[in-house]
């Protein structure tokens, strides 16, 4: 699975990849994670406010950080859809 | 389970909230007495009266209002907002704008990519400079403390002036045409149309939104509230009237576009200025003058002028803070002329 941080580098985003980052280790999710940080990429995928998270290009969350558990749900459900 | 949790606490605690509210100038006067060695009237101990019923005062009603205004929030999303203003015609896109400033979540590190998520799916360059000063100027913290601290008349007259700004400015900005000077680039890139629907949101989640706003807002806040109450306890009662009157009085008439230049490189969020400018006027600077230092510190500050460099040209910069300074100054003018 392809995830991809969207945020130019406010506090939350960094919180959000960092988040990111333990939900996959945790769950043991096969996902490679990038950070996108230019704004021109960000505004790519039409969101407003940052940070966003998208999975295998469909954006599943934005201008919010969510708990561990919320967003291992987020992804462990795109897990099974494929 | 997780939903009834996070529905019914709040429900228990706001009945304690009020309890404990209406009451706490009882509260802080028993606990006045209990303490020893403070028996005695004396400045000290007003100090510390006048500090332990301000700081929780302005802390509950923080919190309480910031915990609706955030689930209230998670309904206005910037993607509503921008399909409301999409393609509005100029004054009532302002107005509407400028109220949706309000309730719109707003951040400043996002007001990049909400500028250009309005600009580039055609929302009008002065509608959204309407939607870019009131968003930051009339926030939820400001208006608790100037509530809290002076009552709900210049909570209004905050939010009345502030409106009209936003309003006034953005709609001066469109009628100028200055989109000339909006960086190139700008308007050469296309937003991608990725999916963009609504996330479905629980009432729990809603709910859960509040409680963060609360962890996030006034984790941020409290610290200059009560930094701000602090120099306000300490100030209590002593007379500098005369010395405050002499530079930021109503019958100097430089003490107004003074005021609102100092306040452009002061950066501070609301919860540092509304204490400091209650001890202002409580020792005798005037209500316009304190006014314009409020919003000029609140509403033009130095760090968002630089990150909206990144898409708007200099002279755009120059003349959107001309264009609000000087509003700010009426507002400044014309609160000294009527009080």
């Amino acid at each position: 699975m392809n995830i991809q941080v969207l945020g130019t580098g406010c506090p939350k985003c960094k919180t959000l990849e960092k988040v990111t980052r333990e939900v996959v280790a945790e769950a043991g999710i096969d996902a490679n994670i990038t950070k996108v940080e230019d704004i021109v990429e960000i505004m790519k995928f039409n969101v407003m406010t940052t940070p966003a998270l998208v999975v295998d290009g469909k954006v599943v969350l934005k201008g919010r950080v969510p708990s561990n558990s919320e967003l291992k749900e987020i992804l462990t459900q795109k897990v099974f859809r494929i | 389970m997780r939903y009834s949790r996070n529905v019914v606490i709040p429900m228990l605690l706001i009945p304690i909230w009020v309890v404990v509210y209406l009451n706490l100038q009882d509260i802080t006067d028993r606990i006045i007495d209990i303490i020893p060695g403070l028996s005695d009237s004396n400045h000290f101990r007003e100090a510390l009266r006048f500090f332990i019923f301000e700081f929780p005062k302005v802390i509950m009603l923080l919190v309480l209002i910031i915990f609706f205004v955030g689930i209230l929030r998670s309904f206005f999303t910037p993607e509503r907002t921008r399909k409301a203003l999409e393609g509005k015609k100029t004054f009532t896109g302002n107005v509407m704008a400028a109220l949706l400033g309000i309730v719109t979540p707003f951040c400043s590190c996002s007001a990049i990519p909400l500028f250009l998520g309005f600009v580039e799916s055609g929302v009008p360059l002065g509608i959204t400079f309407s939607f870019l000063i009131a968003a930051p100027m009339i926030n939820e913290v400001a208006v608790i403390l100037l509530y809290g601290m002076f009552g709900w008349q210049t909570a209004l007259i905050y939010i009345l002036t502030g409106l009209s700004i936003a309003i006034i400015a953005g709609w001066i900005i469109g009628k100028l045409k200055l989109e000339k000077w909006v960086e190139e680039w700008v308007y050469a890139s296309h937003l991608g149309d990725a999916d963009t629907e609504d996330e479905k949101l629980t009432l729990s989640i809603r709910v859960k939104m509040g409680y963060e706003a609360v962890k996030e807002i006034v984790g941020k806040v409290w610290l200059y509230v009560a930094l701000g109450i602090l120099v306000g306890a300490g100030a209590h009662g002593y007379v500098l009237a005369e010395f405050m009157a002499s530079f930021m009085g109503k019958d100097v008439w430089y003490a107004v576009p003074l005021s609102t230049l100092i306040g452009i490189p002061l950066y501070s969020n609301a919860a540092g200025i509304v204490p400091i400018v209650s001890v202002l006027i409580e020792k005798g600077a005037a209500l316009g003058t304190s006014l314009s230092f409020m919003m000029s510190v609140i509403a033009l500050s130095l760090p968002e002028m630089i990150i909206l460099r990144k898409v708007l040209k200099l002279p755009l910069i120059l003349t959107f803070i001309a264009i609000v300074g000087g509003g700010i100054m009426i507002v400044g003018f014309l609160f000294n002329y009527l009080f």
